[in-house]
């Protein structure tokens, strides 16, 4: 049976490191809600605020631009929903939202709930087949008409296929016209450098659990300057854009994550990318007609997450490939999303240009912090026999 | 072994898991998705197409302590159960796509992909039992629990299917079934059974035809004639609503002159005529059978006094003759009338308790006028 389990879906979350656990077990045993006045109040509130510094400190933005929320789905619906609505509100000509069509379901379904029932026009861009955002389509729709866009959201980099996108081109497109550009950057913080003002984007996504935090915590990181209408409403802790009790414990873990995810950044993606590209090379070597899907990991300038990589195996069912290694005690994902765990083809293979089939044959293997050597030649060892019997399961 | 139990959500296939888990198999639960849309088949919890039943069956098999999937056969079910119910009903015939499910899907599709995987077996909820002959091969035999017994729906297994399924409650009536789901912490001990077509939403066959069938209908209206007298005696929405053997729904506004209840006897999709007439013209006294299926050696003749045959879902044995004609057609003798029989139906042959096989009825021989 099965001795350990090789867990490869740090994408999907990645363990806590421990002086996350350590600083917010820590605040655990500590009362007080911080917009109470008293000196446990006070302190509770210390803690928030020293996180918020921390944290700003880490992705370069002012520690007034964080706002904490329940994490990356609430920052994403806060930023696309609360944005579009406060530049309609001030010029209502702007009903456009310009995203990607291979942003996380947090961004998609937001815009297209705007779009039914907000009366926005949403344009799903084009990617390459490496995943990569055209920005040449941007420019194009928003030369269109610049005066009628509300929001442009791009993903700093993909959750599925790992691509990294090109802000700076981004927002080189949509500063002359003064177009706020959303980033959801839960997957990059950590694993690329991330620098919110360098890059120049309004909105910035991030959450604790993709970094070795605790589940349930985020932030929104947004300029000052820009109107955001609140999607959650009540005490208005968070600058009035955000309501709800602050988990104090929870940010103290989450600011702690974020600051040694990105002081660790640059040797992390050093190893992390190392094992990833020794994990793809010996696994098609093992089953040749075996192929990375998305942005190439030889040559300089790789524009890919460090430990993403994503694999089509031909002929193969990925849910058979997922069963049959999770019975090894591998674990993987299908990156295809999965409401009532019934997967269907994932609509970022499908916007690179995959067909159905190939978007159905695919695993993802997410590499992180904890990921070493001996995972690697585990997934080598199993896959030619995995591959060859799902196979058959679909001959 | 290695066996996949197929978990609809509901309680018979959880026990039947636990069972299967208990008895030293290496068990994996695994929740078939058959609606390519969940939200759009049922929205209750009594059929095995919601989100909700795919999170019991989850429940359930974290309990039971196995891992646990989704596999998607929501084309493969569409193709070969769904499709099938239409053109059948478009062609004036009365299917049963639980049947079909289980010939196509339950014990074809997931059967084979569970085998190149690795499994032994399939394990299901079903109600019947499967026991080894003197011959060496897998019999199957109606359940216990005469109230539950879904050897019927079974019926389209052959010997190789059968090698490779359990049914693990066989032997137990349902009422300790559901005791012992409660024992075992399974917290859908209580939950109603499942009836009806799964993925007609409401149960309502006629509306869910009216309004998936479209161009393919044959007919939107037509008469509703007198079979002896020819008479039109009213008007119907389409011949895909109406079954041979049905008195509900005629609205029928003149009564018949002797006063007794009519009864659909003919479906004629082409005309779009339905004929009514009294029930004892529903008598049928023969059947024609095709596309066989055998469960085990394939029989010449069957006669005697356990040779029965089963008709619909739960529905009366009846004794018969039965032949298989040298080009495989199977031509049944019933030696007690049976009514409102109609094409599309399979016939299940018996031999005792145990399952000889099944057949399509393509045609019914009625009593004379």
């Amino acid at each position: 049976m099965t001795s350990r389990t090789v867990y490869l879906d740090h994408a999907a979350t990645t363990p806590m490191v421990p002086a996350a656990v350590e600083a917010m077990t820590r605040r655990m045993l500590e009362v007080g809600n911080p917009s109470s006045l008293h000196a446990s109040g006070r302190t509770a509130r210390r803690v928030v605020e020293e996180s918020r510094e921390t944290i700003a400190q880490a992705v370069g933005c002012r520690p007034g631009e964080v706002v904490f929320t329940s994490g990356g789905t609430e920052a994403d619906n806060l930023a696309v929903k609360g944005v579009f609505w406060a530049r309609r509100d001030a010029d209502p000509r702007r009903t456009r939202v310009l995203t990607t069509a291979i942003e996380h379901h947090a961004v998609l379904d937001a815009v297209h709930w705007l779009e039914e029932h907000e009366g926005a026009e949403v344009e799903l861009l084009p990617v390459d087949h490496h995943g990569v955002l055209d920005v040449e389509a941007l420019r194009a729709a928003v030369e269109r008409d610049p005066g009628t866009v509300a929001l442009v959201s791009v993903m700093w980099a993909n959750n599925e296929v790992g691509s990294l996108q090109p802000l700076e081109d981004v927002v080189a497109v949509t500063g002359p016209h003064g177009i706020p550009v959303h980033t959801d950057a839960v997957q990059a913080v950590g694993q690329v450098p991330v620098d919110f003002a360098r890059v120049g984007v309004d909105a910035l996504t991030l959450t604790g659990h993709k970094v070795g935090g605790p589940y349930g915590v985020g932030a929104l990181v947004v300029r000052r300057e820009l109107g955001v209408t609140p999607i959650v409403h009540g005490g208005g802790q968070e600058r009035d854009i955000r309501s709800g009790t602050l988990d104090v414990p929870a940010i103290a873990g989450f600011a702690t994550a974020v600051e040694l995810a990105v002081k660790n950044q640059a040797e992390h993606a050093a190893r992390v990318s190392a094992l990833r590209d020794d994990l793809v090379r010996r696994v098609v070597a093992q089953v040749p007609d075996a192929h990375l899907h998305g942005a190439p990991i030889d040559g300089p300038g790789v524009r890919r997450l460090p430990g993403n990589a994503h694999l089509g195996f031909p002929g193969c069912e990925g849910d058979s490939l997922l069963m049959l290694l999770d019975a090894r005690g591998i674990e993987c994902s299908t990156g295809s999303a999965c409401s009532a765990g019934v997967p269907q083809a994932s609509h970022v293979l499908l916007a690179m240009g995959c067909d159905e089939e190939s978007a159905r044959h695919s695993l993802r293997f997410s590499l992180g912090h904890t990921s070493t050597a001996a995972d690697v030649d585990a997934v080598v060892e199993a896959v030619a026999p995995v591959v060859e019997r799902a196979r058959a399961a679909r001959a | 072994m290695r066996v996949l139990a197929a978990m609809s959500g509901g309680v018979d296939s959880a026990v039947a898991a636990a069972r299967a888990a208990e008895a030293g198999h290496d068990v994996t639960g695994v929740h078939l998705a058959l609606s390519r849309n969940p939200a759009s088949y049922r929205s209750g919890a009594r059929g095995c197409c919601t989100i909700e039943d795919s999170n019991d069956a989850r429940r359930a098999a974290d309990v039971i302590g196995i891992p646990f999937y989704v596999w998607d056969m929501s084309e493969r079910f569409h193709e070969d159960v769904v499709e099938d119910f239409m053109d059948e009903y478009a062609a004036g015939r009365t299917p049963n796509p639980c049947l079909r499910c289980n010939e196509k899907i339950k014990f074809a599709a997931v059967l084979d992909r569970a085998l190149a995987l690795g499994f032994d077996a399939v394990a299901t909820g079903h109600y019947a039992q499967l026991r080894t002959g003197a011959d060496g091969l897998v019999e199957m035999h109606r359940a216990v629990d005469g109230g539950k017994d879904q050897s019927y729906v079974l019926g389209v297994l052959d010997q190789e299917q059968l090698r490779h399924s359990l049914f693990p409650l066989g032997d137990t009536p349902k009422a300790l079934v559901r005791e012992e789901a409660a024992r075992r912490g399974l917290l859908v001990a209580d939950k109603p059974d499942s009836h009806d077509i799964c993925f007609v939403a409401d149960g309502d066959n006629a509306g869910w035809l009216r309004e998936k069938l479209g161009e393919r209908a044959p007919n939107h209206g037509g008469d509703i004639v007198d079979d002896a007298t020819g008479e039109v005696l009213g008007q119907h929405g389409g011949t895909y609503g109406y079954t041979i053997g049905q008195r509900k729904g005629l609205r029928i506004g003149t009564p018949a002159p002797d006063g007794k209840p009519r009864f659909v006897l003919d479906i004629e999709p082409v005309s779009g005529t339905v004929r009514v007439g009294p029930r004892e013209r529903l008598a049928v006294t023969g059947l024609h059978g095709t596309r066989p299926r055998w469960c085990g050696t394939v029989p010449t003749a069957l006669a005697g006094p356990g040779v029965t045959v089963q008709l619909r879902a739960h529905g009366d044995e009846h004794r018969a003759r039965v032949e298989v004609t040298p080009d495989g057609e199977v031509e049944v003798e019933l030696l007690d009338p049976a009514y409102g029989i109609a094409p599309g139906q399979a016939v299940v042959v018996y031999d005792g308790t145990r399952v000889v096989g099944s057949a399509t009825i393509t045609a019914t021989d009625r009593v004379a006028a």
